[in-house]
């Protein structure tokens, strides 16, 4: 991971270049480049602008309104949100195993889930820059130009997210933010006639899927040399297993491997995360920085998501997305595999697992069970982590005798990417914006390296209360007069005189 | 019947039994008058004010105001209904109702009456008070954010389940408040059941199960299936 440019020495002294608000990601977010004389970049930060409230407000609240309140967290991928408070209050309420009825249906929707929001993020948002070029003209780069240039292409991606859509409307209730969930298993399975309705595409869901596969692995064939090379870094990684090491984005235990590929834990109980996870705070970002408590800050930085689940499992369980991964790992010596592009193959490699466990669960009598509901010993506290579009998400509940929700804490996907994220743009900046005139279309090189990891900034940003910042008064001539530091304990130091 | 005690509702005779109130006789007879605080069960509050109609070409409120023989009485008349939905947006600001997460969300009075008043914002200033959440009970929560101060409650705690747990007090906006009849003013120190009437009369989320939550899938709810205007009949819970 690169810090060197987290921190110019002298910033008053340099330029500054905003890319604000990055586009076509989830949220709001920004990047600033702080430039000298010659163009050289001294410092690349990504912030994220905007703030969420959720860990606070949800306290005083009764438990079983938590899964349906905290997926408000996001209208791109509620649905994990949803299920991750759902296990959350499952391990509260003592209950170990979900009746076979609740446990397919809650797999059924965070398939449909994963189908629509990869088919999203690889169709809508990041195939312009894949298909037209990263410095291509910007009247075209967009959904728009694909759809005119690549009218199949586009219409292949709007029917996988909307199929996507209607298994999570079936499952939940609703398209977005439904209700299907319940602490303890789901209010509903699926009628006879709805799974018909979803069997009927589902075939077609699975060969488009394929194709989307395809898709990618030519651009990286077309483009060797600049998919492998860009925003390129080693990096450690972290995602679920399931208890046979395969992919499982449902449930199992965490498994990490620092920057070499060595093993730091396996199959570990995510009931007790913060004893192997850490969350550190910066005074430029809302959004935390996650890291191995083994390895310390700066070295225990590590990337979850598509490209982490697929090089770490050790088999998909689904046949042609494993045949995918195993040529995804063999393409060129394993280049591709530690690419940052090589998220977007990683991404539609899990689309087609989705579809594939999709139609594996259509066709599994369970989902269409009455038995809904399983019961336990209530216990103090829960805690509930799935593999959400973006990567590891966690959430974690303390609930009083009362019911009343006391405590919570939520890491979602992007915040474990953050370092990750500041590294590959750091890499693109050195890359291809150091020393030369800077243009719209290498800054897009900028949001391209963002756009790989497919972040929810919204989801984000929960430094709430431990918040530091740092203020400086600055003169008229922009000679820094003073400046004081508001540390994460809350205490407010002055910082040495810049007179 | 006697053929003097008919009135005109919207153009529509309607026969009444002298004592009844103007919206008793509609109500029996299968018409729609938005309204909160009445409740066929008991006696009216007069409170709410959203069943307000026009009688011979003056405002009154159709719950407490008897049905005469000959009056002419306006109902659903955009006139009425604009004034209506301006009271109903005053309820949605005053308290903090936030449907999306409210277990009630799909069998709430105040929801459904915003649906067929068609209320689509909540136009004012919200004032986001500070109310409390009472979970004190084993089996009952009470989240005051979503009262209306309809009284329900607190009538029937006191005619049906002879228990005054609910009394109202206070002056003023956010003076105003249901109260908990016991020293801690805690719902626990009562005598409060989950089987009282009032535990089931509330139109909005305020009284509500303990640990029941979403347990009826979205579409299956009360007013998923029909508008509030078409279950005159079925209303008492």
């Amino acid at each position: 991971m690169t810090f060197a440019l987290e921190t110019a020495k002298s910033p008053e002294t340099l330029r500054r270049v905003a890319i604000d608000p990055v586009s076509r990601v989830e949220g709001h977010g920004k990047v600033t480049i702080l430039l000298d004389d010659n163009n050289k970049v001294h410092q690349v930060r990504l912030h994220i602008v905007e703030f969420r409230g959720f860990e606070k407000f949800i306290q005083g609240r009764p438990y079983w309104e938590v899964p349906v309140m905290v997926q408000r967290l996001c209208g791109i991928c509620p649905v994990s949100h949803h299920l991750a408070a759902s296990k959350a209050l499952d391990m509260m309420l003592g209950i170990k195993q979900l009746t076979p009825t609740a446990d397919k249906i809650r797999r059924l929707m965070h398939a449909g889930q994963m189908l629509q929001s990869h088919a999203l993020h690889f169709f809508h948002l990041a195939s312009p820059d894949l298909l037209f070029g990263f410095g291509s003209d910007m009247a075209k780069r967009n959904i728009v130009g694909v759809v005119a240039a690549h009218p199949e292409v586009a219409k292949k991606g709007v029917l996988l997210r909307k199929y996507g859509q209607e298994v999570i409307r079936m499952t939940a209730g609703k398209r977005v933010h439904g209700t299907g969930s319940v602490p303890g298993g789901v209010n509903k399975s699926l009628s006879a006639e709805e799974r018909a309705e979803l069997q009927k595409d589902i075939y077609q869901m699975v060969a488009w899927s394929r194709d989307a596969v395809a898709i990618i692995r030519g651009l990286f064939e077309q483009n060797l040399t600049q998919y492998n090379a860009f925003g390129r870094f080693r990096s450690a990684g972290m995602c679920l297993v399931g208890a046979d090491g395969a992919m499982d984005l449902y449930h199992g235990g965490l498994r990490a491997r620092d920057i070499d590929g060595k093993t730091l834990f396996d199959h570990f109980d995510y009931s007790r995360y913060w004893d192997v996870i850490g969350e550190d705070v910066k005074p430029w970002s809302y959004m935390k920085f996650p890291f191995f408590k083994s390895l310390g800050t700066e070295d225990g930085s590590y990337r979850v998501g598509p490209l982490s689940r697929v090089t770490m499992c050790d088999h998909i369980p689904t046949p042609l997305a494993d045949k995918e991964r195993e040529a995804f790992l063999a393409f060129d010596g394993g280049s591709a595999a530690g690419a940052t592009l090589g998220y977007h193959w990683a991404r539609m490699i899990e689309m087609l697992h989705s579809a594939e466990t999709i139609k594996d669960l259509l066709h599994d009598d369970d989902i269409v069970g009455h038995d809904l509901m399983a019961t336990g010993q209530r216990q103090e506290r829960g805690v509930g982590v799935i593999e959400a579009p973006r990567g590891t998400l966690i959430h974690h509940y303390r609930v009083d005798e009362n019911d009343q929700v006391i405590r919570a804490n939520l890491i979602v996907s992007t915040t474990h990417n953050n370092q990750a994220m500041n590294t590959a743009v750091r890499e693109v900046a050195m890359q291809y914006l150091d020393g030369v005139e800077i243009t719209e279309g290498l800054l897009n090189h900028i949001e391209i390296a963002i756009r790989a990891f497919d972040p929810c900034l919204s989801c984000a940003t929960h430094a709430l209360g431990q918040m530091p910042l740092e203020i400086a008064i600055v003169g008229a001539d922009g000679t820094v007069i003073d400046e004081a530091m508001r540390d994460h304990r809350g205490l407010i130091r002055e910082l040495p005189d810049h007179a | 019947m006697n053929e003097t005690n008919t009135f005109l509702l919207d153009g529509e005779e309607i026969p009444f039994t002298p004592g009844q109130s103007i919206i008793q006789a509609a109500t029996e007879h299968g018409i729609y008058i938005p309204h909160l605080c009445w409740h066929p069960e008991f006696k009216a509050h007069g409170s709410c004010k959203i069943c307000t109609v026009k009688v011979n070409g003056r405002f009154g409120s159709s719950c407490t105001m008897a049905a005469q023989a000959g009056m002419n009485v306006e109902n659903r008349t955009s006139e009425l209904d604009d004034k209506r939905r301006t009271l109903l947006q005053m309820y949605f600001v005053e308290g903090n109702h936030f449907c999306p997460s409210c277990e009630k969300s799909g069998n709430c009075s105040l929801q459904a009456t915003a649906y067929e008043l068609k209320m689509v914002s909540p136009h004012f200033d919200m004032f986001y008070p500070d109310r409390a959440v009472d979970a004190s009970h084993p089996d009952i929560l009470l989240d005051f954010n979503r009262c209306i101060m309809c009284s329900l409650c607190v009538t029937a705690s006191r005619e049906v389940d002879g228990k005054n747990v609910f009394s109202m007090g206070g002056r003023g906006l956010l003076g105003r408040r249901i109260h908990i009849s016991s020293e801690s003013g805690k719902l626990a120190d009562t005598d409060f059941a989950l089987t009282d009437r009032a535990a089931s009369i509330c139109p909005v989320g305020v009284i509500l199960p303990k640990r029941k939550g979403f347990a009826v899938p979205i579409g299956e709810r009360k007013y998923d299936k029909l508008p509030i205007n078409l279950q005159v009949s079925e209303e008492t819970p």
